[in-house]
Parts: structure tokens; sequence; C-alpha cells
């Protein structure tokens, strides 16, 4: 069975998704990344979907999940790269995904993902003071 | 207004749901249709086809490229032989900023298309359909 | 139960004739089409027709021009509607192209039919049927083709008004003018979005002085755009809020989900070029 790969980019993951999404490859995304995360002590992980030409409530869903478990595990999600008709329907569609990052893409995704940990480093060294 | 071709697709599994998404996207090219319409008849086939899976336990989707004089349009018609939806009016009534994924997303996906049917009983079956105009 | 025998015979054995004749009536319109339409373009328009209206006849028989071995004298009619819709002609113009062939057709039918006055009555009746269906459907695709031709240049007048302007490296902008509904925040919707790519921008502001009012939906359809802006990964400022804007937002509880508003473009600009991490030095 296939699976979608997850990339570590320093101490970040990049998974991007570029297949059309059926139930079991998504359960099994979900897996492996939570795993990838624990195993490497990742702090962000962007998802990549400018390969991805339709977004529906499903894989909408599992977004917002995966960026929900990341939170738990302490790293925060970056959603890059939707096309222009993907955003226009979804909007439509009634879905805004609230509580997940977006980026126009990889690059931005990372220069936001440090910006937000130097962020909270300086939180924590605020607090230590 | 005419029929220029039409077909039968199963859903009886998730990969079904790819093949049919896949299907769509090939006729609504070739239908011409812009690319936002395009993405947004396949987003409504794929909410559709998944409820026809998953509360419907499996059914079919029938699809027709119609022609009105120079008008190009699609009509695709999913339908299941199982439990029905009760409550029919409460279930198309989630409102726009409902977007939790929770119930069957249809007052979504009706604004995704044109023309939107739906008839379901309870203990025989629910059919929808859809169609798109260029 | 007509014999279509000598209607299709006359239109494969009396060919020349009408050919002939029609495009004697069809000449007037060339004369007064004012260049759109050139006789020899006309007459090879009408002979294309009549052969395909000859082998259609022939193989399935003149009963039926809705059938499905009519398809291509149907097709050839809404390609000559079309062309037509564009060159500026107006419907009865196109439709004249087949009711003109009535009177050759009915003349070739009259010597051919010469000595059965019956049968000449039943194949006059074939022929008016068969051409008026072809005649309405010419007229309905021009109707249709012309809806279709309006609207795409309602839409090209739409893009043309909401031009989307690059203020400066990652920032764009979108001066709206005029009322937002539906269509219309479709197409900007694209267009800025389409942009947004294009530039890999990571601001747009959205200007909505020349807005006049903003209502319910309005609101909700600048809340679309916001919300399409952000799921890509930019950001958004709207500016040009009047302090009366101000008051119908509040009124009517609509969230912005925390987009910025400005009172004008200018500081609109500002606070985008602050985000972007540029400053200006004076000398």
């Amino acid at each position: 069975m296939d699976r979608i790969p997850i990339l570590k980019m320093g101490e970040f993951l990049l998974v991007t998704i570029q297949v059309d999404m059926h139930d079991q490859l998504a359960l099994q995304l979900q897996d492996d990344l939570t795993r990838a995360i624990d195993r490497n002590g990742a702090k962000g992980v962007l998802i990549d979907i400018s390969a991805l030409g339709m977004v529906d409530s499903f894989i909408g869903r599992m977004i917002a999940d995966i960026s929900g478990m990341a939170r738990i595990l302490d790293a925060k999600t970056v959603l890059v790269g939707m096309q222009p008709a993907v955003a226009i329907t979804l909007v439509e569609l009634g879905l805004s995904l609230p509580g997940v990052a977006t980026a126009l893409n990889v690059e931005r995704g990372m220069r936001l993902l440090r910006q937000t940990l130097a962020e909270s480093d300086d939180d924590a060294n605020f607090i230590k003071r | 207004m005419q029929t220029s071709s039409s077909g039968e697709l199963p859903l009886g599994n998730e990969h079904d749901i790819v093949l049919g998404r896949q299907a769509v996207r090939r006729m609504t090219q070739q239908q011409g249709f812009s690319l936002v319409d395009q993405t947004k008849m396949v987003t409504a086939a794929s909410e559709l086809a998944r409820n026809t899976l998953i509360y419907g336990g499996g059914g079919t989707l029938k699809w027709a490229m119609l022609s009105d004089g120079a008008k190009r349009g699609l009509r695709l018609t999913f339908e299941d032989k199982g439990p029905g939806i009760p409550n029919l009016e409460l279930a198309m009534t989630d409102g726009w900023s409902s977007g939790s994924g929770l119930g069957l997303g249809l007052t979504g996906t009706r604004r995704l298309v044109n023309e939107f049917e739906i008839d379901s009983t309870v203990g025989v079956g629910t059919r929808v359909v859809i169609a798109r105009w260029k | 139960m007509t014999s279509n025998g000598t209607l299709v015979s006359a239109l494969q054995t009396r060919r020349q004739e009408i050919l002939a004749t029609w495009l004697a009536q069809l000449e007037h319109i060339s004369a007064s089409s004012k260049g759109r339409l050139s006789s020899k373009d006309l007459g090879r328009q009408a002979d294309d027709f009549l052969t395909i209206l000859a082998s259609a006849a022939q193989a399935h028989g003149t009963d039926d021009a809705g059938a499905e071995g009519w398809q291509s004298v149907r097709e050839f009619l809404e390609d000559l509607s079309r062309q037509r819709v564009l060159a500026g002609f107006s419907s009865d113009e196109t439709a004249t192209f087949i009711f003109s062939l009535k009177r050759p057709i009915f003349d070739a039918l009259g010597k051919v039919c010469s000595d059965d006055a019956e049968n000449l009555a039943e194949q006059l009746w074939a022929a008016t049927e068969l051409l008026d269906k072809l005649g309405l459907h010419t007229v309905k695709t021009f109707q249709a083709s012309r809806e279709e031709v309006i609207g795409r240049q309602q839409t090209e007048l739409l893009e043309l008004s909401t031009p989307v302007v690059k203020l400066w490296d990652g920032i764009l902008a979108l001066p709206m003018i005029g009322t937002l509904d539906s269509a219309r925040t479709q197409i900007v919707m694209e267009s800025l979005l389409q942009k947004i790519v294009e530039t890999e921008s990571q601001i747009a502001i959205i200007d909505i002085t020349g807005v006049p009012t903003v209502d319910t939906l309005v609101a909700q359809h600048l809340l679309k755009t916001v919300t399409a802006i952000r799921l890509m990964g930019a950001d958004c400022i709207i500016s040009g809020v009047r302090p009366q804007i101000a008051q119908t937002i509040v009124h009517l509880g609509v969230d912005l989900l925390g987009v910025t508003t400005k009172a004008n473009l200018a500081d609109a600009l500002a606070l985008a070029l602050k985000r972007n991490g540029i400053s200006f030095v004076k000398h």
C-alpha cells in the first residue's frame, strides 16, 4: 500500500500531498506523522498541497485533525500552496479551516515556523527572567 | 436539451470515489468548464459520493453530459438504497459558517452547483441530482 | 407516413438549380451585410449546407430533424449561428438563411412532381416541416450564442473595471469601484487570488472607497474574499472603511476575522510595508 512520504527539513517535517487521497491513506498519514513528530522532536510540520486540484470536507477535516494532533505534541502546523480555485471552492463550501496557519509556499511556511518558534522562545526567556 | 453521452459508475468503496472524481474532472474539462467551475463540480461530486458510500452503504453515480443549444452542462445523480435521511429539512440547514465537517455538508455542496435536487425516504434510499452549466 | 423519396431525390438531382435560386435570394443578405459576410463565403456556406442536407435526407429520411442522424446538420447550423452572432447579425437575418431555402426547394419539387398533385402536396408539406424545424433550431442556437457572448463581454468588462495593482514588491491592491454583487465577487476573487500566486505577494489591500453601500450581502462577499486569501497563505487589509461602514459592520454583527481595516489606501500601504519589514530612510 502506498504511503505519503514525510521529509525531515531541519527541525521541521515536510509532507507533500500529491495523490488523490482516500481514507486509508489519510489515516496512515496521521499515524506516520504523529510518530515522526515524536521520534524527531519536530517543532513544526509543513503540509504542502500545491499539487492538489481539489480539497473536499474529508481532506479539510484531515488537515485540521493533523494540526490538532501536532499541537498536542507541541508542534505547529502550516498549510502551504493552496491553489486559487481550491480556496474559492472551499470558501463556498463553507470551510475556512480556522486554527490552521497558512503560507503561500514552503519557503514562506518555514519562515513563519521559525518566526513563531523564535517568539515562543522569547516568551519562555521572558518568563525565566 | 439533449444528452450527448451518459453512463454509470459504481460507488462501492473508497477507490471508486477516487475514480469517480477523476471521471468527473475529465467530463467537466470536456464540457469546457472554467478551472474554478471544474473544481466546484469535482468537489461537490466528492462530497456526495462519500455520502453515498458512508451513509448510504454504497450506491451508484450516474452521469450525463448535456447540451442545450450552445450551452454545455453536466448532470450527476448519486443513488443509494441505504437508510435514507430522516428530517431532510434539518440536514439542509447547517448554515455557512458551520465548517466543523460534521453532518452531510449538503447546504455547502448545494452552493457549488447550479441545480440541486434531493429525494430521500427512510428505509428506502436517497437520490441526489446535481448539475452545472458552462 | 410521408414517402420521402421525392424530396430526397429533388435534393440530389436538382441540387445545382436549388443552389442557384437560393444564392440569388441570399444575395441581398451579403449585399446589406456591410462587408461582414462576403458573397463568396455565403456561397460556400450554402453549398456546404445543401450537401449535408441532401446526404442526411438520403440516409435518414426527412421525418425527424431532431434525430441522431441529423446531428451534423444541426451542428452546421449551430456553428453558422455562432458565427452570425459574432459578426453582429440579427436573429432574423440569420434565420433567413434557412427560410429562404423554401422557395428554391418548392420550385424544384414542383418540377419533379409535376404529374402527381397529391404527392406534390405531401412533399411540399414535408419540406416545410423540415425547414421550419431547422430554422427554429438556428434561431434557438442564435439566442443561446448571443447570451453567451454577452455574458463573456460582461465578464471582460468586470475584469477591466477591477484591475489588480502591484503597489510594491509583495503588496497588491484591488480598488473596488461600484456595487459588489455575486458575479463581480467571483471575478474579483479569481483574478486577485491568481495575481497573488503569480507575484507571490504576501499582502493584498482591498480598497472599498468606491463601494457605495455595504449591506449583509456585500459584507458576506468581502468575507469570502478575505477567507480565500487567508487560506492561500497571504494577508489582507481592507481600506477605505468610512465611519458609516464601520457602523454597518458592527450592527450587522459581521466578524471580520481579525482582518485589519484602515480608513484609506495610504494608511493601508504604510501598514503593509511595515509588516513586510520595509522602511524608508530620508537622506
